[in-house]
């Protein structure tokens, strides 16, 4: 396969090292009323779609970037690539810092 | 000597002949010729013995898909078993023997299988070996194992290389015939960037085995002068004797390159095969299509051959499998393979047509409607028995049937990403579906465009188009003139009767297989091909699935489309290991790290232990030590009376820089970070989201905003991996930043009373050594040797006074031998890894041993390290239930009662009474070593509330090695346990 690094282009799968679902990002607040649950479901529990998957991939042979590579598990299709901490970013992930605080 | 079947003319060289053997005997052939084409030139119909009935076979068909004469090419560690002889390119002094045989190829003892075809059907070992139980081993296996399987293998070692190759390129285009050079020519001259790949040593396709003109003169001709014109382009890459085996993901395909396979050695330096692999931009298929026979009684006789083949052997090679050939053919193509034998004056005794309506054919006599029911020949056909219309028996007398049933196109790569082929019903033969690979098109007979014309045109039009979605514009050239002929055939597979008629030529698969594989209701074709192992020989039956699918959609009275076909997976043909391997073989088979002072060790006769990539010294064995064991305790002894030193470059270094380093280390580490001070080291414990331990190590503070952390050998990049997760994936506005320098610095642990005394002569004066001023856990950056940059921490794992010193890598060497000098009036020594164990062990410090991928904080005893006020990596799940009870396992030390026992790692520990099994296990031993030190085997062990049982005995044993030792729980810190040496 060949992944599209947004920053380097296209690489060969090769160079990466593969994860899994990107919904790993999305760590719970460790300070959150149910963490036990919630990091067990975290860590535990995936979607396994026949189609679109959004998932982590590590360019362990060339520039360290965590990518989110959209790709169709049947076809192997890749729709799109995109930079893990833009989209931890976008999925409003920071410091870490406000965690525990009232909003 | 004689050629005795040997024709005028051909694309061989009859002035430039060669010398082969097969079988020990000496034959001629002549540049240009194959195995098989050389063979048949010579009278050689009988070449190999069929795998399970041992029947007598010879060639089939001329190319990549041949079943049968597959025979062991060259000798000792070149010997390669399994050749097909079809596409072996005659070199002088090849070497050939049959294989599958014994004594010889006319006389097999193991032809008695053939009497017994009857109980040999499909499903015979599924059927027979089933009771009892207790035969399966012992009898039944080894009699399958020896009776098993084709060539052999002489067990010597390969001693040519393989090497990988890597290609970029607009296009793609796989197969040189008709098709691919006009597609190539196409693109070549539109200035893509093109690579032309054929498995054939010459390239042209059929083109080479047909008398049709293309473009006034005959298809070699042409397909010679492109060959010339694309050679001449910058931008077109010829690749011959390379098989495109595999369409992968997004444009890649694998090729394998036979670059010396022509030849009796590859000269020095250059390799036998090369695998590339190709990203391609746009691909196109135009791999041909493949005959296909029609089974009847007996059909698997030496000289029963498909007819384009007889054909290809008769224009190309200018030989023919007897002088006397009859076709059997259900089309007009069969047609074609008579009127050439005949202009090559063989003669052709009758065309038998199943057609009532077969056009009329010259100089030979034609029966329409007529079959061939059964053959004769023992090693070689004599006759054949031939139903005409009338019902009339007749016997035509002939030494080779040209047998034709219609033209599969070779959708196989199409199939390669699941796409499914659709049926065609005027071909009477499956072609490529819609769902293609990404970016492949295809074009010619692959596509089922039959004819020399419709090739030509598919080429051309597959190039433009091709490009076109690249944005290039390529003209369309004017097609030379070519046939352009219709297809007209019958489809027929098989004649009924009752005696066998073969599908699978090479797994001996008759159509009465299928038909039993039907009755017991093996009916899907899935089914179907692992019940009677049809297609699943080495030619993974591209001339028999067809056959077969047909014989079971009969006997379902579904349609072919209906009953389906098995899905095509890479390699189209075989790949050998040799070639999947390259480079990567022995030594090469992995990357080896050598740590800088690897050639100072070689010098000291140090021997050597792999450890993950890396190359450490195990121990170094001084003049006089005859074991291993007297050469590790000196080491440590030595180390713990004066001073010793050890290569740590292999633990992994992460350097942690910026803003907000320390708050990043206290969500990696379970332990408090954030207050550590500068010019400060701490030991930190990192878990897994899951709570379970990690990795170790320690974590220096050389700045307000720097940190270097170690890991341990073992887990250095998973570490990595995961802080770069934590930092992109979790926290990505934490200012900090990270890098490996793991190969950055060469390190050193100098251990030992005298260790101070040691680096004061090595460390540059102006920094102070003294305990008060660089104290245990302190770290700091420093200058060595007049001036050399250098970084120095006080920590150890030896339990001694000790600190490991860092200097840029190209100074590792240097280093070593400078730490050895300054050491000689302490008689310092150097140490491995396996004293390094033992004194670690005899300090009670957990490692890989303990770290084991189960263990939490409790068990290691480091359960207070585990901070209850942060987050970090594993604080919700390291507190849940389960991983903190009260009986959890407890890392404790172990001694045998009596100092003379063994302490085996790995033995479980049970009560000193009672029973022996899972459910009264107390724990288990992870490390053990002689310490020199105490005089006696010591351990560490899990224990179930382990920290409670000081002073209790228990018996430690193996039931492998018959061992049942008695044991008492001690405190893992053998050494020292108030830490006063490591902070004198």
């Amino acid at each position: 396969m060949i992944i599209n690094h947004p920053l380097l282009g296209p690489r060969d799968a090769q160079e990466f090292t593969y994860l899994g679902d990107a919904a790993l990002i999305n760590r719970p607040d460790w300070t959150s009323e149910n963490a036990l649950r919630e990091f067990h479901d975290y860590l535990h529990l995936r979607d396994n779609p026949a189609g679109e998957h959004r998932e982590l991939w590590f360019h362990e042979q060339g520039d360290r970037s965590w990518l989110v590579v959209t790709r169709n598990t049947v076809t192997h299709e890749i729709s799109k690539v995109e930079l893990a901490c833009d989209v931890a970013r976008a999925s409003g992930r920071s410091t870490g810092r406000d965690e525990g605080q009232v909003a | 000597m004689t050629q005795r079947n040997r024709l005028t003319g051909g694309l061989v060289d009859q002035s430039n002949p060669l010398n082969f053997s097969f079988d020990g005997k000496i034959y001629q052939g002549y540049v240009g010729d194959t195995l098989a084409s050389a063979l048949l030139a010579n009278g050689v119909r009988l070449m190999g013995r069929s795998f399970k009935y041992h029947r007598p076979r010879g060639v089939v068909t001329a190319g990549s898909e041949e079943p049968n004469a597959l025979v062991e090419l060259r000798s000792g560690g070149r010997q390669e078993p399994n050749t097909r002889a079809t596409t072996a390119e005659l070199y002088g002094g090849l070497d050939a023997n049959s294989q599958n045989r014994w004594p010889s190829l006319k006389h097999d003892m193991m032809a008695i299988n053939d009497r017994f075809s009857n109980f040999l059907t499909a499903g015979f070992y599924y059927k027979t070996f089933m009771w009892p139980k207790a035969f399966w081993e012992k009898i039944y296996e080894p009699i399958i194992r020896k009776a098993a399987g084709l060539g052999s293998l002489t067990g010597a070692a390969d001693p040519d290389l393989y090497d990988k190759g890597f290609l970029h390129c607009d296009l793609l285009i796989v197969g040189a015939g008709p098709a691919g050079l006009m597609a190539a020519v196409t693109a070549g001259r539109a200035g893509a960037q093109v690579i032309l790949a054929d498995e054939d040593f010459r390239m042209g396709g059929r083109l080479n085995s047909e008398t049709h003109q293309v473009g006034g003169m005959p298809g070699a001709d042409w397909a010679a002068r492109v060959v010339a014109e694309l050679a001449a382009m910058g931008n077109v890459r010829l690749m011959a004797r390379s098989t495109v085996f595999g369409a992968y993901d997004h444009g890649v395909y694998g090729v394998l390159e036979r670059v010396a396979d022509h030849i009796a050695i590859p000269p020095a330096g250059k390799p036998r095969q090369i695998l590339w692999r190709i990203y391609s931009k746009r691909a196109i298929l135009c791999a041909g299509a493949t005959e296909r026979s029609i089974a009847f009684e007996n059909n698997d006789r030496p000289g029963v051959m498909m007819a384009g083949a007889v054909r290809a052997y008769a224009n190309r090679w200018a030989a023919t499998p007897d002088q006397n050939i009859a076709i059997f053919t259900n089309n007009d193509d069969g047609h074609r393979t008579a009127a050439d034998l005949i202009a090559k004056g063989v003669n052709v005794p009758a065309v038998i047509d199943i057609r009532p309506d077969a056009p009329k054919v010259e100089g030979t006599e034609l029966l329409t409607g007529a079959q061939v029911i059964g053959s004769k020949g023992r090693l070689g056909l004599t006759d054949v028995s031939v139903r005409l219309a009338s019902g009339e028996i007749r016997r035509i007398s002939c030494g080779a049937l040209a047998v034709s049933g219609g033209w599969n196109p070779n959708v196989h790569l199409t199939c390669h990403q699941r796409g499914r082929p659709t049926w065609n019903e005027g071909l009477a033969a499956f072609v490529p579906g819609n769902s293609l690979p990404m970016g492949m098109s295809v074009a010619g007979a692959a596509l089922g465009d039959l004819s020399t014309h419709g090739a030509l045109k598919g080429g051309a039009d597959a190039a433009v188009s091709a490009l076109a979605d690249l944005g290039i514009t390529a003209s369309r050239l004017v097609l030379p003139e070519a046939e352009d002929a219709p297809i007209r055939l019958t489809p027929f597979w098989h004649v009924s009767g009752t005696g066998r008629a073969w599908l699978d030529l090479q797994n001996d698969v008759t159509v009465k297989d299928v038909k039993l594989a039907h009755q017991e209701n093996f009916v899907s074709v899935e089914h179907l091909k692992r019940y009677t192992t049809l297609g699943m020989a080495t030619d993974q039956g591209k001339t028999s699935n067809m056959g077969a699918l047909a014989v079971m959609a009969e006997m379902t009275g579904k349609s072919i489309p209906e009953t389906g076909t098995t899905i095509f997976r890479p390699p189209y043909t075989p790949v050998s290991m040799g070639a999947l391997a390259g480079r990567s073989v022995g030594k090469e088979f992995h990357p080896t790290r050598l740590t800088p002072s690897h050639h100072w060790a070689v010098e000291q006769g140090a021997e050597f232990v792999e450890v993950g990539n890396w190359l450490r010294a195990q121990w170094f064995p001084r003049k006089g030590e005859t074991h291993w064991r007297e050469s590790v305790d000196r080491e440590v002894t030595q180390t713990r009376n004066s001073v010793g030193i050890c290569d740590v470059t292999t633990l992994g270094k992460i350097d942690v820089q910026g803003a907000d380093a320390a708050e990043f280390l206290n969500k990696i580490y379970a332990n408090a970070f954030a207050k550590l001070p500068v010019g400060k080291v701490r030991y930190g414990l990192m878990l897994r989201e899951d709570g379970i331990a990690a990795d170790d190590g320690t974590a220096a503070r050389l700045a307000e905003d720097h940190f270097v952390v170690t890991t341990t050998t073992a887990n250095a990049v998973t570490v990595y991996r995961n802080m770069e997760f934590a930092r992109q994936c979790l926290w990505p506005d934490l200012d900090v930043q990270l890098i490996s320098t793991t190969e950055a610095w060469a390190q050193y642990a100098v251990a030992g009373p005298n260790a101070r005394k040691l680096l004061q002569k090595i460390v540059d004066a102006d920094f102070d050594l003294a305990n008060d001023a660089f104290p245990f856990m302190a770290c700091g950056e420093i200058t060595v040797c007049g001036g050399t940059r250098a970084r120095l921490f006080r920590i150890s794992f030896s339990g001694e006074l000790a600190y490991e010193i860092a200097v840029p890598t190209r100074y590792g060497d240097a280093m070593i031998r400078a730490l050895m000098a300054a050491g000689e009036e302490f008689d310092a020594v150097p140490y491995g890894t396996e004293a390094l164990g033992v004194m670690r062990i005899e300090k009670g410090h957990a490692a890989g041993n303990e770290l084991n991928g189960t263990t939490t904080a409790l068990n290691l005893g480091l359960d207070r390290m585990v901070s209850g006020k942060k987050d970090f990596i594993g604080a919700v799940l390291s507190k849940r239930d389960g991983m903190n009870t009260d009986d959890a396992l407890c890392l404790v030390g172990i001694r045998p009662v009596d100092a003379k026992d063994r302490v085996p790692a790995g033995g479980h520990l049970m009560a000193i009474s009672g029973p022996v099994d899972a459910a009264h296990d107390q724990g288990y031993v992870t490390s053990a070593a002689y310490s020199p030190t105490l005089n006696s085997a010591i351990g560490l062990a899990f224990v179930k509330g382990g920290g409670e049982r000081m002073g209790e005995r228990l018996r430690l044993v193996n039931p492998l090695e018959g061992i049942g030792t008695l044991v008492e729980i001690v405190s893992a810190h053998f050494v020292d346990p108030e830490g006063e040496k490591l902070r004198g």
